[in-house]
């Protein structure tokens, strides 16, 4: 086995088999399920209660017309006028009723006279399903009022249900289906990880060089390999155990929600089945009422939702991902390297942390804006440019971004961490002899001559 | 035999010359002493020879040929800024380090158990390296630094941090591997070490060499002619039989009386003795040789006037 590997093995070995590496894992994943299952959880628990509402309509104009489900009951009551609503409101308590619904009797003149009495907060769910219903009553009666011939079958016919898609033109003149709401979350989830595991494991590289510089091992190891060699290793296992981390996570996010979607969301995850995870947060509509056929309206969303998920490329997703993660870990895990080199302790390490923190912060405030406007010139500049392009050029992909402007980052980037691996390995090569000695950047602008 | 030299080797930093034409030859089977203050460029010129860094300009010689890139396998350095990976498990770390030096893993294998047999310090294969004491540590990292069987061993200050007991175990085991065929580069300021140890040094003071040849050699070119007379005066001791030789100490120590004498090109011992053999009962009779220390000081002092 050649050397660089063996350092490389080492390197990737000994944080894997560590303690934190293990609980990271397994928190990470445990954290982002819950992120994902949990509102739809908690929206599903309170629907499962049945919901008794006690309907009060003066008007007698919707008796037994709003539709039941599974969880939600109506009671028309008999005398339905003011008073009823008077004595239901001083034994509410007693009751088993969920809410009550006040209609007045103007309603089909004065739509805002309805009122949903309850002792707590009745969910939307529960008001866009009454408003709905009471809604096309009304409509219907006042088509009725003008007493047209067969117009069951012609609202039939003219029944239409408009939703809008966003379709996006690509270069090559195909039409992709996207939404900009996923692309959005999709953007920033991969930027933000991006920029984490940057500082993460950059952060990791420098203490490497620091302890391996501390524990004075290092002129032991540089005699059998180069310095370069020394530092390309350590960087490269610090990625791979980046990589393994976020593989880890995928799986394991992907495993837990899958189990925890058949644990909590039975019905929901025989309907879904083929749709990503994520989903399972949107259609709010379909928790609604589980048990019966969801609505043609319902599944188109849901498909909607699922195809613009899938018109977002994975493939190409998780190849820039990779890709952009080495490419921006190289460099940055370069610079921090040849910073571990020129101090002698953490402490040290401020003052020449600045150079690396500065890009790094201001690539996720250009994220934010990009995510807004991802064709903007201030997105296009800073996900052309190596030093930021890493986590705004992945926000800016589940947009789309035409080919000739990834290949362009691409180029720079890897010029770029050719050009700074260089620059650092300078550093690091004098850096990491020199004990005791107090560095600065006057001092590191010397190493930069030295011929070594 | 010429087993390793390098040739006018120069090295500068940004406005700090560290090496200026420095030669020094070391024979095959020897143990060659480095000499010289601290920041001498003793430190620079063992970097260079393992290839941490280049020289500016010179030659290096390693059996006779351009040492190569190849040729760190063959040489185990201990460097006196020296340590290990503390989270790290001995056996683990030093078949890391064995394996960086080209040694399969099996061979590594092989020759840690050697060597933790022979130094009885099995029970350490799983402990971590920040559980042993320094003395500990400094064993298993004199024992990684000779584990590939290196033809040359550079060891900067070995004995740092050992006890006389293990010292003395260093000692015979440097001195073994000499005999197995290895051949030694040994920097120290321990003086008594580089006389007991060495056959050759080179001195080194601001970045020049100043001093090399065979320990014996220098011995012999720094004496003064200068002899030590351990006496028992019985009698009566005529300083007057003395007026001709220049008496540099007169001394009791223990019992005893001591004198010393330096001769000049003119006189020779066996006047000093005939004079002295009827005033003093002559116990003892020694030619004064100065020892490494003194010569390291007074040349270091000289050169740098």
């Amino acid at each position: 086995m050649n050397k660089i590997s063996l350092i490389i093995l080492r390197e990737y070995l000994t944080r894997v088999k560590k303690k934190t590496f293990l609980i990271m894992s397994v928190v990470g994943p445990l954290l982002f399920a819950t992120l994902m299952i949990a509102p739809a959880w908690l929206a599903q628990m309170e629907d499962t209660e049945e919901k008794l509402i006690a309907i009060i309509d003066s008007s007698k104009l919707f008796h037994n017309t709003i539709p039941e489900t599974k969880y939600l009951k109506f009671d028309y009551l008999d005398k339905p006028n003011f008073n009823t609503l008077n004595t239901l409101k001083k034994n509410f308590d007693q009751t088993d009723y969920y809410a009550v619904l006040y209609i007045s009797h103007i309603i089909a003149n004065k739509p805002s006279v309805v009122q949903l009495y309850s002792n707590k907060q009745p969910s939307l769910a529960v008001k866009m399903h009454i408003a709905n219903a009471l809604e096309k009553e009304i409509e219907r009666g006042k088509l009725k009022a003008y007493d047209i011939e067969d117009l069951d079958r012609i609202l039939e016919s003219i029944k239409t249900d408009i939703s809008i898609q966003t379709i996006k033109w690509t270069e090559d003149g195909k039409e992709k289906e996207s939404s900009v709401e996923i692309a959005m979350i999709v953007g920033y989830l991969s930027g933000f990880l991006i920029y984490f595991f940057i500082f993460l494991f950059g952060a990791q590289v420098m203490r490497g060089v620091i302890e391996e510089k501390t524990s004075r091992i290092v002129e032991v190891i540089i005699s059998s390999v180069k310095p370069f060699q020394l530092m390309m290793g350590k960087i490269i296992g610090i990625a791979m155990v980046g990589l393994t981390q976020f593989l880890l996570w995928i799986v394991l996010t992907a495993g837990i929600v899958t189990i925890a979607k058949t644990a909590f969301f039975p019905d929901l995850s025989m309907k879904t089945e083929q749709m990503a995870p994520e989903t399972v947060l949107s259609p709010g509509g379909s928790t609604l009422a589980p048990n019966q056929p969801a609505s043609d309206q319902e599944f188109d969303k849901i498909k909607q939702i699922f195809s613009s998920i899938s018109s977002i490329n994975f493939g190409v997703m998780f190849l820039s991902f990779l890709f952009y993660f080495l490419g921006g870990f190289l460099l940055y895990g370069s610079l921090f390297a040849a910073v571990g080199s020129a101090v002698d302790s953490e402490a040290d390490t401020q003052q020449f942390m600045l150079p690396i923190t500065i890009p790094l912060i201001l690539a996720i405030v250009v994220m934010m804006n990009a995510i807004q406007n991802p064709e903007g010139a201030i997105a296009f500049w800073f996900s052309i440019i190596p030093f930021t392009s890493p986590i705004v050029m992945m926000v800016r992909i589940p947009f789309g971004v035409p080919y000739w402007e990834i290949t362009l980052s691409i180029i720079l980037l890897i010029l770029t961490f050719i050009f700074t691996t260089w620059l650092a390995a300078k550093i690091y090569k004098t850096g990491i002899l020199m004990y005791g000695k107090k560095s600065s950047y006057k001092e590191i602008g010397k190493w930069l001559r030295y011929r070594n | 035999m010429e087993f390793f030299s390098v040739h006018n080797i120069n090295k500068t930093f940004i406005n700090h010359q560290a090496l200026t034409d420095v030669s020094i030859t070391v024979n095959k089977g020897s143990i060659f002493g480095l000499l010289g203050p601290n920041g001498a460029g003793k430190t620079t010129l063992i970097r260079i020879i393992n290839q941490i860094t280049a020289p500016d300009s010179g030659e290096i010689l390693f059996e006779g040929r351009k040492l190569k890139a190849d040729d760190i396998f063959q040489i185990g350095y201990l460097p006196e800024e020296r340590g290990l990976y503390k989270k790290m498990k001995v056996g683990e770390q030093a078949i890391y380090l064995a394996r960086l030096k080209g040694l399969s893993k099996t061979d590594a294998l092989k020759q840690l158990k050697y060597w933790f047999e022979k130094f009885e310090i099995q029970p350490w294969w799983n402990k971590k390296i920040e559980e042993l004491s320094k003395g500990m540590q400094q064993k298993i990292q004199f024992i990684i630094t000779i584990l590939h069987e290196p033809k040359l061993l550079i060891f900067d200050e070995p004995f740092s941090g050992f006890d006389p007991i293990n010292t003395n175990l260093i000692k015979q085991e440097i001195l073994n591997l000499r005999e197995k065929g290895a051949t030694v580069i040994f920097s120290t300021h321990n003086m008594g070490s580089v006389e007991e140890l060495c056959d050759d040094i080179a001195l080194v003071n601001n970045s020049k060499k100043i001093l090399d040849g065979s320990i014996d050699e220098i011995r012999n070119t720094y004496k003064t002619n200068t002899y030590e007379i351990e006496y028992k005066s019985t009698y009566d001791f005529n300083k007057d039989s003395l007026k001709d030789f220049e008496v540099l100490d007169n001394y009791m120590k223990n019992g005893n009386s001591y004198l010393k004498v330096k001769l000049n090109d003119t006189q020779n011992t066996n006047q000093l003795i005939s004079n002295l053999v009827t005033q003093v009962d002559i116990k003892s009779f020694n030619e004064i040789i100065p020892n490494m220390n003194d010569i390291f000081i007074k040349v270091v002092e000289e050169t740098n006037e």
